[in-house]
């Protein structure tokens, strides 16, 4: 089984739209929405829910105030400034959202008045869709453990997978570098970085591309709306053949896309313009290196 | 006074947005007297700073960020494994038999409960390099930017560490993250108002809703900004209304805006006019902030 994640370092360049079209271009496979934070890919691909499942990543501390005796120990050992005292109240209370769970407090409180709790922080779902099986998320709003969940999502993917017999694993990823997106990088098999040519698709598609090297894994790019700026778009494909990294795709800007997105559709089901024959090209390519 | 610059979804503007509202506030458009302090918060991928050109022989102040892990000293350790089993974040495994302590960093949350467990006080706290804090003034404004080390996990310590750089009594502008999840609720927290900025799309739209209601969640203010206007359908505009979410500024969808954004140029450099939209902008969130009773008007 294969699992190739699409990432990229910047938001808004693509990844969802090209995700959902290599759903409708493969066959045999798992989709995995990884962008569990700010899922869209349901957005086209109109998953009809099987399974949900509570995803319980974090913890968080409860005060029971008929045990407390006040004395603040609990404020000094938190690092993350989540117990403070009220004055409105006159006692210490806890802020949910500031609060890591990392049970400091409940470890140094003699009076046992504090317990961590397990909190649902979001949920797995399990879909059909007309493309095939996808397992998808939704983080709570203003939840950590993005990383936990996503490692969730593919775990689940994964099961149904084997299950199924698919040879594939299509993961959504998150923009940035951090906790969620490397949560979806780790043991794939291929890291698809879709980058624009801007200055800050440039930037970074440095950084995305310095994170999956990082962790040992093969590389390729593919240069989404590379019209808008061609001078630009040598300057990635000059850094690319420096890294030694394919530029598996180049796609050039067109409203279809919006207006695919507007429609609910995979654009290359929704059009067969030059968008389209450039993603069933990109992907062409992208079977080629796996 | 505060004012952060969010959105669900990623690359819809909100550096843009960022970047060109502090360069159309000189220092009598904060009402402070001072120039405004720009904060990019996108520490995983900030990019505010490639569209200010650091004035030539300015000096540029770098700070390195580090966060504290645990360090064993092994002559003490008795390898009960307390501190393995009370860290809920995996990052301590102790090998009784074998008598091996092994460290996980990149999963320790530096919480230090580990130190108050170990019964031998064989765990003290080291730090750790996690990213940069840069600052620099320039074009009139003074950029405070993070830069989180590659292979890094966790954001949020280097965002709360970049907004140590707020003053009250200025002006400050954060770039926040894309999402919704610690990383943004970091960023956005204790600001007066956050503007969102969408595009008029179904993706915008879905993740402007996650935006809004992580914003509820936190009390704080908002309104609009429409980037690419006209690319999309008017969904995002009946949301707005329904809501009763302002919309404060559009910007439309021109191939020439996007040109110049591509080449690292603020769009009110090149497109001037720009400028007073911004500052009125301004103006508005300063009316929305007072009509709602929450900080007096500074204007």
């Amino acid at each position: 089984m294969k699992q190739i994640a699409i990432v990229s370092g910047k938001g808004g360049t693509g990844k969802t739209t090209i995700v959902a079209s290599f759903a409708a271009l493969a066959t045999h496979k798992v989709i995995a929405d990884c962008d569990v934070d700010a899922p869209d890919l349901h957005l086209l691909l109109h998953p009809g829910v099987v399974k949900q499942v509570e995803f319980r990543g974090a913890k968080v501390a409860e005060m029971d105030k008929a045990r407390c005796i006040e004395c603040g120990t609990c404020a000094s050992v938190c690092r993350f400034h989540a117990i403070s005292y009220s004055d409105s109240r006159s006692s210490f209370i806890i802020n949910p959202m500031r609060c890591e769970g990392c049970g400091a407090c409940a470890f140094i409180c003699e009076q046992d008045a504090i317990t961590l709790r397990e909190r649902v922080s979001g949920y797995i779902f399990t879909s059909h869709t007309k493309y095939g099986i996808m397992v998808h998320a939704q983080l709570k709003i203003g939840e950590e453990s993005s990383g936990k969940l996503v490692t969730a999502v593919r775990t689940s993917a994964q099961e149904v997978a084997e299950e199924k017999g698919c040879e594939l694993i299509l993961i959504d990823g998150s923009p940035g570098i951090g906790c969620p997106v490397i949560a979806s990088l780790t043991g794939v098999d291929l890291a698809l970085v879709i980058t624009e040519p801007t200055t800050s698709g440039l930037h970074d598609l440095v950084r995305i591309m310095d994170v999956a090297r990082h962790f040992g894994i093969p590389r390729a790019v593919c240069i989404n709306k590379y019209d808008l700026n061609e001078a630009n778009s040598q300057k990635i494909a000059d850094f690319c053949h420096h890294q030694g990294v394919p530029v598996a795709g180049k796609i050039p800007y067109d409203r279809v896309v919006t207006e695919a997105m507007i429609a609910g559709m995979p654009v290359v089901e929704y059009s067969s313009g030059t968008v389209s024959r450039a993603i069933i090209t990109l992907w062409e390519h992208v079977n080629h290196i796996l | 006074m505060i004012i952060s610059v969010a959105s669900g979804k990623g690359g819809t503007g909100k550096t843009t947005v960022a970047v060109n509202l502090a360069l159309s506030l000189d220092a009598s458009g904060t009402g402070t007297g001072a120039p405004p302090l720009l904060l990019d918060c996108d520490v995983e991928e900030p990019n505010a700073y490639l569209f200010l050109n650091p004035n030539p022989g300015v000096e540029e102040e770098v700070k390195t960020v580090c966060t504290v892990i645990p360090e064993i000293e092994e002559e003490r350790c008795d390898y009960c494994g307390k501190c393995a089993s009370s860290c809920e974040y995996n990052a301590i495994v102790v090998l009784s038999e074998q008598r091996r302590v092994m460290l996980f960093p990149e999963l320790c949350n530096g919480c230090g409960l580990c130190t108050l467990v170990c019964p031998q006080n064989a765990i003290r706290e080291v730090t750790r390099e996690i990213g940069t804090i840069r600052r620099y003034r320039s074009d009139g404004i003074e950029l405070v930017y993070g830069v989180l080390n590659i292979g890094e996990v966790r954001a949020t310590p280097l965002i709360e560490q970049v907004k140590e750089a707020v003053k009250t009594e200025r002006t400050v502008i954060i770039d926040c993250p894309p999402g919704t999840s610690c990383p943004v609720i970091a960023a956005v927290q204790g600001s007066d108002y956050c503007i969102l900025v969408t595009e008029p799309t179904p993706f915008g739209l879905y993740d402007l809703k996650l935006a809004v209601e992580t914003l509820k969640m936190m009390g704080i203010p908002s309104g609009l900004v429409i980037n690419r206007a006209g690319i999309g359908d008017r969904e995002v505009y009946k949301y707005s209304e329904a809501e009763g979410i302002p919309i404060l500024l559009e910007i439309p969808y021109r191939r020439e805006i996007a040109r110049y954004y591509s080449e690292g140029i603020p769009m009110v450099r090149a497109m001037p006019e720009w400028k007073r939209h911004f500052a009125s902008m301004m103006e508005r969130i300063r009316i929305e902030i007072g009509g709602r009773g929450g900080m007096r008007d500074e204007g």
